[in-house]
């Protein structure tokens, strides 16, 4: 019996468990998948929007500029990456300036701080490689750009040293009312809780018509993207937006807090709310459109792309509260951009509504700091090489292109809520994220998990589920 | 009479040859620009032949398996008998490079040799 | 600090011919770091046979050519360490290396060669579209995982590039029990060795499917199936020409890399068509006593050149070591046009140079029926007919100090291709 399941272990529903771990509850978070971040958290920009872009009163224009507030100390807090880098909307023709003038005055009455409009000159002089078409910027200095699995994964950590638990492999597939409770249905068995917070993105509004006349339609919206190597760092340094007008809605280019420089993303509606595959046309038009804010984009330097499915709202507005009629049913929905940005406030947000209704008393016990994966890189060479000599996998470098050694990918895997598949070592320590994209790590990074989790390297999978790498051993069909 | 179209493998120009043969015997070798296209038909037709190269598990060795070959080149016809020859087959460490690994593999008088060093762990 | 005449990155098959080479040229202390768990760098998953015809005159498997450089290695007593990764390389020549046992190394050297070999073209380089699920691998991957840990990662399997390493794991993961459905290339030619076409496709009735590219990858988890369509002559796929191939793999054979992260930081200047290092004909790049050879220098087609390039690499670092920089003379600039991609090396020192000096390139197409020239200045030295040229295969000329010095007033050297 829980006080509290949260219903996705993505950034909103991570974030909001962590803020209910503040309270004496008892709550736990069920993922269909095997590891936190795997949905709409693991495929966005990465950015922290300042919050300009969001309709003045609206609830995500609030939460996108407190949870911009909260980012920095957070990322302090929380050990995970985050760079107030600033950002950048570019105006490409002067008839648009009014178009430009307009998003000021939005970002200065939603409570952006710092905002102004700048002429060419200036812009030239941050970014040198902006287009040669480019007139005009809105210059908001406290944009910035986070690193979106590190976010999402301190806060899951974060929580489940305070209590919370974690249900992987966990897949809802239906609620029942019992007395003042509910019985949450899953494919592993039933849970019985007294509240229910439904951060299930793409699935939310199949989550909420379950339990409510009232029907939402969340549209999984697909957005492309081209990661450039880090051979690229400095070709741009703010993220550059343009400013949408009479061509449309450009896409952004963006360095990462890694170093990578990010193009994207296209925005195509689909139905599928698990079509995260990537097209020929969605690639072909951040070629395009990638190119139109900046000069000689190196796009052929791009060593991935992907894509990723924001939860398109119809009302584009996030949805959260108690649902009407389903009292204990809390909607944690249509979170898409600027989500991200926004969890933090989401987070406590939730965490609001659930101390209201429960009455719930703090807990005393609440650590709000978490360590990260120690980076060596980070370390002065005496530190770094004091660090070998007590932990000799610090010295065995595993993925060559992120320079990511043993050590780090054995924390990765043994700390809690650790790592069980390729991706999720990747996600947490960038091994296999480099130019050569796990050619030459992942058969050791293999060998490292199947030895650390104790199984034969057979039953290692890339991402969870049917996801293996090996197929069986050598001969063993003739 | 019986005709078979080869590539040949001498050089990058990749000669599309046309053997003609009577029985077992080549009547004659076309489409070859050189002397080596013709000598490699003439070889590939009446006696194809291969060396076939796979690796086996080793115990108790630095890595876990050993390179193997056909130590010379064995009737192509065999090749997939040689690998049945060498399922399941595990040696055990140290082995070194000309270490008979398959004595007269799939009965073609050929061994199955190591070709790569392996150091024993103890 | 330690301190070496010579440090080698990389103890592949160009770092170890350039170490013995060193050796037997004078230098007196010599370091290889591999950052591998053996010495022999990629020859070491190559376990089929075809290497060493011109440097043995017999057909060997690539361990065993391996061992070969390997053991004269140990002859020669030339220190080596393994598991080490080289993190930096500065222009002072002082390399910083990381191992389990020694933890972070600094190592003073006179001269460094660079010798980190490549890598290979990943499927997010290659802009496939489609899923991402387990199941897409580079052939390298998989030729790892099968020849060295006996692991069969996939049991239908579709290859992308009919390279020669996309050739050879056609024939591996065949022979291993797996199910290869086809070959595709994007180009109208393969970039591989006919013997392998016959060997390791036509041997098994795998077919070749040229100007056909992957354009989706179905499979949310583990690769359902990918669809093929040909490509028109701008390499786009023609739309109607889509056919789907059920399968478990997707193998990506799509060119190599050469790894010059190191040298780019240290100052070396790259060419932006080998993606390796710009070196004079003592195979020297623009940062005086480091040099280059191997993969890390540009693609090479037969290990048995690696070996010959990185044997003068050794031989030129050793007498830097020992003579300094040889004075005098003048660099002249080879350009590579009309179907030549590029030269090694990208200058030639006709005072400096030995007696003869032999220029590799590769061509931009395939060419019969033509003749490989070369000019001083305007002048035609050599007028080689050549049957056929292929981008696969590495190309040569021979220089000699003669004609080089009796052209008077050189100011350029040019390599063509002329068609007859």
């Amino acid at each position: 019996m829980y006080d509290v399941v949260i219903i996705g272990a993505g950034v909103s529903g991570s974030a909001s468990a962590r803020e209910l771990s503040r309270y004496r509850l008892k709550v736990c978070v069920v993922e269909k998948e095997e590891d936190v971040c795997c949905g709409t958290s693991k495929a966005n920009s990465g950015i922290v929007h300042a919050g300009f872009d969001a309709p003045s009163g609206s609830l995500m224009a609030k939460l996108n500029v407190e949870g911009n507030q909260r980012m920095e100390a957070l990322s302090k807090e929380l050990d995970f990456h985050f760079k107030k880098n600033g950002s950048l909307v570019v105006c490409l023709q002067e008839e648009e300036m009014p178009n430009l003038q307009a998003l000021y005055e939005r970002g200065v009455a939603n409570g952006v701080k710092d905002l102004r409009i700048i002429g060419r000159e200036e812009l030239v002089q941050l970014e040198p490689n902006i287009s040669d078409e480019a007139v005009a910027a809105l210059y908001a200095p406290t944009g910035g750009i986070v690193c979106p699995f590190g976010m999402n994964i301190a806060f899951a950590e974060n929580a489940a040293a305070n209590g919370v638990e974690f249900q992987f492999d966990t897949e809802v597939t239906g609620f029942e009312k019992k007395g003042e409770n509910w019985i949450v249905k899953t494919n592993q068995g039933n849970i019985e809780t007294r509240y229910i917070v439904n951060a299930a993105g793409v699935y939310a509004d199949v989550f909420h018509n379950m339990v409510s006349e009232k029907k939402i339609h969340i549209t999984p919206r697909r957005g492309d993207y081209c990661l450039l190597d880090r051979a690229t760092e400095g070709f741009v340094t703010h993220t550059i937006f343009q400013l949408p007008g009479k061509q449309g809605k450009g896409v952004l280019v963006s360095p990462t807090v890694h170093g990578n420089t990010l193009v994207g993303p296209t925005a195509i509606d689909i139905d599928n709310k698990e079509g995260t595959n990537t097209t020929q046309e969605g690639i072909d038009e951040l070629i395009r459109k990638g190119g139109a804010t900046v000069k000689d984009l190196p796009i052929r330097q791009v060593i991935t792309s992907f894509a990723g499915l924001r939860a398109h709202e119809e009302g584009h507005e996030f949805i959260i509260g108690e649902v009407e009629g389903a009292k204990g049913f809390i909607d944690c929905a249509g979170i898409e951009s600027p989500g991200l940005t926004s969890a933090p406030a989401i987070g406590r947000m939730i965490a609001d509504i659930v101390k209201d209704l429960t009455k719930a008393e703090p807990n005393p016990d609440f650590v709000g700091t978490r360590k990260g994966i120690l980076n060596p890189k980070t370390l002065k060479k005496e530190e770094r090489a004091a660090l070998i000599k007590e932990k000799p996998e610090y010295g065995n470098i595993i993925c060559r292109c992120e320079m990511i050694s043993e050590g780090e990918i054995m924390d990765a895997i043994n700390r809690p809520l650790g790592a069980k598949s390729l991706d999720g070592v990747k996600r947490r320590t960038r091994a296999g994220m480099g130019r050569c994209q796990a050619g030459f790590c992942s058969p050791r990074t293999i060998e490292i998990l199947a030895r650390e989790r104790g199984v034969e390297a057979s039953e290692i999978t890339k991402s969870g589920g049917n996801s293996k790498i090996i197929a069986g051993i050598n001969k063993d069909s003739i | 009479m019986e005709t078979r179209e080869l590539t040949c493998i001498g050089c990058p120009m990749g000669c599309p040859l046309t053997v003609e043969l009577n029985q077992k015997e080549v009547v004659s070798v076309t489409g070859n620009t050189c002397k080596r296209g013709e000598v490699y038909a003439k070889k590939e037709v009446t006696n194809p032949t291969r060396i076939v190269t796979s690796s086996v598990m080793v115990e108790g060795g630095n890595l876990a398996a050993v390179s193997v070959k056909t130590k010379e080149d064995i009737p192509k016809e065999k090749i997939f008998d040689c690998m049945k020859a060498l399922k399941g087959v595990k040696v055990q460490a140290p082995v070194h490079i000309g270490d008979v690994i398959v004595k007269n593999v799939a009965d073609t008088g050929v061994d199955m040799v190591a070709t790569k060093n392996i150091t024993s762990l103890s | 600090m330690l301190n070496y005449d010579i440090v080698i990155a990389g103890g592949g098959p160009a770092g170890l011919a350039a170490a013995i080479s060193a050796k037997r040229n004078g230098a007196q202390s010599i370091l290889v770091i591999e950052r591998d768990k053996e010495l022999g760098g990629i020859l070491n998953q190559c376990i089929h046979n075809g290497f060493g015809l011109h440097t043995f005159q017999e057909e060997l498997t690539g361990p065993e050519y391996a061992e070969r450089f390997i053991r004269q290695l140990l002859e020669e007593k030339i220190e080596y360490k393994l598991n080490t990764m080289v993190l930096d390389i500065s222009e002072e020549k002082k390399i910083t290396a990381m191992n389990r046992e020694e933890g972070i190394l600094e190592i003073q050297a006179k001269a460094v060669i660079l010798a980190m070999g490549c890598r290979e073209r990943s499927r997010g380089a290659l802009n496939i579209p489609g899923y991402r699920p387990a199941g897409i691998y580079s052939a390298g991957t998989a030729q790892r995982l099968v020849n060295m840990e006996g692991y069969l990662p996939g049991r239908e399997v579709v290859i992308l590039g009919s390279g020669d390493i996309g050739l050879i794991m056609a024939r591996r993961m065949t022979l291993e029990g797996a199910k290869v459905k086809v070959v595709a290339e994007l180009l109208p030619y393969s970039g591989g060795l006919k013997r392998n076409i016959v060997q390791c496709l036509d041997d098994f009735g795998i077919p070749l499917k040229l100007s056909h590219t992957v354009v989706d990858i179905d499979g949310k988890e583990r690769v359902k199936g990918i669809t093929l369509a040909q490509v028109d002559e701008n390499r786009r796929p023609i739309p109607g020409t889509e056919e789907h191939y059920t399968c478990d793999t997707l193998l990506l054979s799509c060119g190599l890399i050469p790894e010059n992260e190191i040298s780019r930081a240290l100052g070396v200047e790259i060419s932006p068509v080998t993606s390796g290092p710009l070196v004079n004909e003592c195979l020297e790049t623009n940062v005086e006593g480091v040099f280059a050879c191997g993969n890390v220098l540009h693609v090479h087609d037969l290990v048995d050149f690696v070996s010959q390039e990185a044997t003068a690499a050794g031989k030129h670092a050793a007498e830097y070591v020992l003579h300094g920089k040889a004075k005098g003379g003048k660099d002249i600039p080879i350009q590579a046009v009309e179907g030549a991609r590029y030269t090694v090396p990208k200058t030639i020192n006709p005072e400096r140079m030995d007696e003869k000096h032999t220029v590799r390139f590769r061509v931009g197409d395939v060419y019969k029926n033509c003749f490989v020239s070369v000019y001083l200045d305007n002048e035609r030295i050599i007028h080689k007919k050549r049957p056929v040229v292929a981008p696969g295969e590495m190309e040569e000329v021979v220089l000699t100090k003669e004609q080089l010095m009796s052209h008077s007033g050189l100011s350029q050297i040019t390599v063509k291709i002329e068609e007859a």
